[in-house]
């Protein structure tokens, strides 16, 4: 049986089809969620802000002329709102995140390596990176976007992405050095 | 830190290997990143890693869950206190012209063929009239006069773009109106002569990202 596109479910959103705009959010909404909750490590802030960037595409479905893919721009709306409600949020609540971030970074390569499970130690890695590295490993490993898609969501030109994926790369191997895994790169 | 700066061969190969593990390369690119890891080793070592990152990204976001209930409830809460909406806008932009020059008659079709048709003697007639007040150089001169030579676009102008967002883009573009509309696209020239393909795909790049335009594709 052959999917509805996105592409004709956000014309059906621009002529006010209901069914339409839960059809776009079912199938979404999981993966829009997850980017913004990476960004804003709040989740309810995160609920809040899936809810309006849907709320953007059912306003705005008018106006989507299909030159990107709908996951691509709805990415870019999940962004923007996401540094939005970042860029809103009182200083201190940061400044507690950075402080939590930090002491995440406390044990030592002998514990590190006790806990014999890499992917795990990869894993939390992942987290202590940068909001601008998190976004670009989860960009091209979990939301599979193509280097021009990347370059769309962030608003960077192509080769930058490359050349911040590859610091993002490098910061997780540096990250995970100091929580005694060696891989030998970079 | 310069991150524009280009990278070399094999730096550049390595810097599309997580878009390699993910799938998402053009097949030409692919093929590089493919034939290059059967070449280098340390290449294909580190492509692991990659893969490792790949797996290890995608079980971090698997396991952030899902939003409540609550979001969808509060999405359509709002979507309620919306002003209710007009009927559907097609996307079918030749569709959309073609109805729309359906509902004129006969007259007012024939009427605005002949606009339409002034308007590109018109652009033509004011280059020239340009180039001559310039003191002439050749190469401008054929723009006006000969319309078979240079580097082409077809371009299908956006459905909400106005007389004036289409004038302003023509004068940005530097690109000129030759023949059109036929099935709603226009043949513009982009240069007098012709140019080389990626200067080509850069202007039209350009032009795709332009409102003004829904499509456009380079054309003989």
């Amino acid at each position: 049986m052959q999917q509805t596109s996105d592409e004709v479910l956000i014309q059906r959103i621009a002529g006010g089809d209901r069914l339409a705009m839960q059809v776009l959010y079912a199938r979404h909404h999981v993966r829009v969620f997850r980017f913004v909750l990476r960004l804003v490590r709040n989740e309810a802030t995160a609920e809040d802000l899936i809810s309006e960037v849907f709320l953007d595409v059912w306003r705005q479905a008018g106006r989507f002329e299909g030159r990107s893919a709908v996951t691509t721009w709805l990415l870019a709306i999940a962004r923007f709102k996401a540094l939005s409600a970042l860029r809103g949020r009182k200083e201190a609540e940061l400044d507690d995140e950075v402080a939590e971030a930090v002491e995440d970074t406390s044990d030592n390569p002998e514990v590190a390596m006790q806990k014999k499970d890499t992917g795990e130690i990869l894993r939390k890695c992942l987290t202590k990176l940068s909001a601008e590295h998190k976004e670009i490993i989860d960009l091209v490993y979990y939301h599979e976007k193509s280097v021009e898609e990347v370059a769309e969501i962030v608003g960077i030109p192509e080769n930058t992405v490359k050349t911040r994926m590859f610091y993002a790369r490098k910061k997780l191997a540096e990250e995970l050095k100091a929580a005694g895994i060696e891989r030998g790169w970079p | 830190m310069n991150t524009n700066t280009k990278l070399p061969e094999r730096d550049e190969i390595e810097a599309l290997l997580p878009w390699f593990a993910a799938g998402t390369l053009s097949r030409k690119d692919a093929a590089r990143v493919e034939a290059a890891l059967k070449a280098d080793n340390e290449l294909a070592q580190r492509f692991e890693l990659v893969r490792e990152e790949l797996g290890e990204t995608i079980r971090l976001n698997e396991d952030l869950g899902a939003p409540s209930s609550r979001a969808l409830k509060s999405l359509f809460a709002k979507i309620d206190a919306e002003p209710a909406r007009r009927p559907a806008a097609s996307f079918d932009l030749a569709g959309r012209v073609s109805s729309f020059i359906a509902s004129f008659a006969p007259r007012t079709l024939a009427y605005a063929g002949a606009v339409a048709a002034l308007a590109i003697v018109l652009q033509a007639g004011v280059i020239t009239s340009l180039v001559s007040n310039r003191g002439g150089d050749a190469n401008y001169k054929t723009v006006s006069v000969d319309p078979g030579q240079g580097a082409f676009a077809l371009v299908r102008f956006a459905p909400n773009a106005t007389a004036a967002d289409i004038t302003k883009f023509l004068e940005d573009s530097k690109a000129v109106v030759v023949d059109g509309p036929k099935n709603g696209m226009y043949r513009v020239r982009l240069a007098v002569t012709g140019m080389p393909k990626e200067e080509l795909a850069r202007i039209i790049k350009q032009m795709q990202d332009n409102k003004t335009v829904g499509f456009v594709a380079p054309v003989q």
